[in-house]
């Protein structure tokens, strides 16, 4: 089966004056609908690099990437912001919700980019609403938001139109350990039960049980997996070199 | 599209007061100005547009109304005797001074006239008849000037260039481009007041008969008349405002300060609306990763200067307004025809639009990967 985001060979390069940051070294990995994916690594290893050219938001220095079947590396510019409408659902660690609007007019924005008409994205956002949970909460705007409902929110904004692909970076980060399994369970929902391919950076150790795979990062390269880290149970954790598959 | 300009806009209030406080002094600086300019042209050309003439015969090198040259009078008759001429009238408008009760004196500007004539009669009279003139030292002044005269009323006696004037009527609206007012009278009164000879006029008017060929006739006149120029009215106008507001530098010193509104109103909004979208670039930053083309968050941010200039624009003809309506009982009127309300709508709208460029040169940098900061 086609691999929802396929990514060989990818290298990043941050060139500054004359010097030079190579993030991402050589990375091969593939993303599939109905799954939920973790890269996890130290801070500063690449793994956000990594997600935001899955995402079509920074461009590779060499390597290919293919977004259901597209090759997106080859694409200028000003063409990628129409492969992340069509494709590509985005949550952020700060939510990033747009403040000035209620939260059902957040969700509105997202369906206003596909072309919606006014009526049919009000509709449609306030039932995408709903399938978070807060379908009450349309006309509140986010500074009346807890931490987990904008998370929410964000999930509502970012399925509106309609990805087969969603990333994550830390979506748990600034939730607290119940409000951030909640999420998550939302965020497997999509992968597990809607077939989504889920694709989510994270440092918290506390989620690992909701990855169908995990893959380290480590200094811009696919890590191996370290006999002294605990891997959780049925978890299928990636390694880089020897393409070795280990199973806890 | 969510109303994400309109609340961005109004979320700041300080801000938005500030955007508004800039526009409304912009466009009201402009429409002073220009209206001002508008008002001194029309106060320098008054006299000869309001004339009812065709045509204008002057001396030789005589650059504007005020700077007429005596000549003979007996040239009026040659005049009526050229093909094409209904009706012709010596005029004199020249300046001399006015002595009031306390014993100070101003300057005033004679304009003697035929009155049985229909040429460069007073307009506007609120008080008396142009036909009063025919009684003996009789004047018409606007009100406009009353309290800088001296004058109380009609029929009051005073003394203009040592020689009795009295009040018999007054108008409204005409106004002098100088400090020194108009002051109708009849054509041998203004030959006393002015102190010139009997057998001397500095202008003659010329009205075409009815299917003359304008230039034909002025030909004709400089033919047939030696030691004159032939003006058209228009021409006339022309030259006088153009020395008044050019050659003297006041026209340009009104237009400058228009200018300087257009662009202090123009740093005002971009300033602002510049501030406005650093607030919220992580918005835009987070609406071009959401997959938004840069047209999408140029839309956004034109909304808003333009939501911005509609409402400065209001308020700031509000205000133009009351300034206009207050300068009409000055010296110094300041005109705003509908087409000048009109013309500023799409001037407040351009300055607008045109201070947001800089926010847009600023979005379009975005890097889109700012939304993965936390």
């Amino acid at each position: 089966m086609q691999a929802a985001i396929a990514v060989r060979s990818l290298t990043k390069n941050y060139v500054e004056g004359s010097a030079g940051t190579l993030a991402l070294r050589g990375i091969d990995l593939d993303a599939h609908a109905g799954e939920l994916l973790m890269l996890m690594g130290p801070s500063g290893s690449g793994k956000t690099t990594l997600l935001s050219i899955m995402g079509c938001i920074l461009t590779a220095t060499s390597g290919s990437v293919r977004i259901a079947g597209t090759e997106v590396t080859s694409l200028r510019e000003k063409e990628l912001p129409a492969i992340r409408l069509q494709h590509i659902g985005f949550v952020f660690q700060g939510f990033n919700l747009f403040p000035t609007l209620t939260a059902g007019e957040n969700v509105e924005l997202m369906l206003d980019l596909k072309g919606v008409s006014a009526a049919a994205a009000k509709k449609r956002a306030k039932e995408l609403l709903e399938q978070v949970g807060l379908g009450a909460k349309c006309g509140a705007f986010p500074a009346d938001l807890s931490g987990g409902q904008k998370q929410r929110v964000a999930i509502a904004r970012a399925l509106a139109g309609d990805p087969a692909i969603i990333l994550a970076d830390e979506p748990t980060a600034a939730l607290d350990s119940l409000t951030g399994r909640n999420v998550m369970e939302m965020m497997s929902d999509l992968a597990h039960k809607r077939g989504r391919s889920v694709v989510i950076v994270t440092h918290d150790s506390r989620v690992l049980d909701f990855a169908d795979r995990i893959v380290r990062i480590e200094d811009g390269a696919i890590a191996r997996p370290s006999e002294a880290e605990p891997v959780p149970a049925g978890m299928l954790v990636h390694g880089m070199g020897t393409g070795a598959v280990s199973f806890a | 599209m969510p109303p994400l300009a309109q609340r961005n806009l109004f979320h700041d209030k300080v801000r938005l007061t500030v955007t508004l406080t800039g526009i409304v002094f912009s466009v009201v600086l402009i429409v002073v100005q220009l209206g001002l300019f508008l008002g001194f042209t029309t106060a320098t050309s008054n006299l000869i547009d309001h004339s009812g003439a065709d045509l204008w015969i002057t001396s030789k090198n005589v650059p504007y109304v005020e700077q007429g040259v005596a000549f003979s009078e007996r040239k009026l008759n040659q005049v009526r005797a050229v093909p094409g001429v209904a009706d012709a009238q010596k005029i004199i408008a020249h300046w001399t001074q006015w002595k009031r009760h306390d014993g100070g004196e101003d300057s005033v500007q004679i304009v003697g006239i035929n009155v049985d004539d229909n040429l460069e009669r007073p307009w506007n009279l609120v008080q008396g008849r142009v036909e009063d003139l025919k009684s003996p030292d009789a004047i018409i002044l606007d009100e406009l000037y009353k309290q800088k005269l001296g004058v109380t009323r009609v029929g009051e006696v005073f003394e203009i260039g040592g020689h009795r004037a009295r009040v018999v009527g007054f108008t409204r609206g005409i106004r002098s481009f100088t400090t020194s007012p108009y002051v109708f009278t009849t054509f041998k009164n203004a030959q006393n007041y002015t102190g010139m000879r009997e057998d001397q006029t500095l202008f003659i008017l010329v009205r075409l008969a009815p299917g003359a060929s304008l230039e034909q006739v002025r030909r004709a006149l400089l033919d047939h008349i030696k030691d004159v120029e032939v003006f058209t009215t228009g021409e006339f106008s022309h030259m006088t405002t153009f020395y008044w507001m050019f050659t003297t530098g006041a026209g340009v010193a009104v237009l400058i300060a228009a200018v300087l509104g257009l662009v202090v109103g123009f740093v005002v909004v971009a300033q602002t609306i510049y501030a406005t979208t650093m607030d919220h670039i992580r918005e835009y930053g987070t609406l071009k990763a959401m997959g938004a083309p840069n047209s999408y968050v140029y839309k956004v941010i034109m909304k808003q200067a333009a939501i911005s200039a509609l409402i400065g624009y209001a308020l700031g003809m509000i205000v133009s307004a009351f300034v206009v309506h207050a300068s009409q009982a000055g010296g110094a009127a300041i005109l705003m025809p509908p087409s000048m309300a009109v013309a500023m709508f799409f001037v407040t709208l351009l300055m607008c639009v045109g201070a947001a460029l800089v926010s847009i040169n600023k979005v379009t940098r975005i890097d889109p990967a700012m939304v993965f900061k936390g």
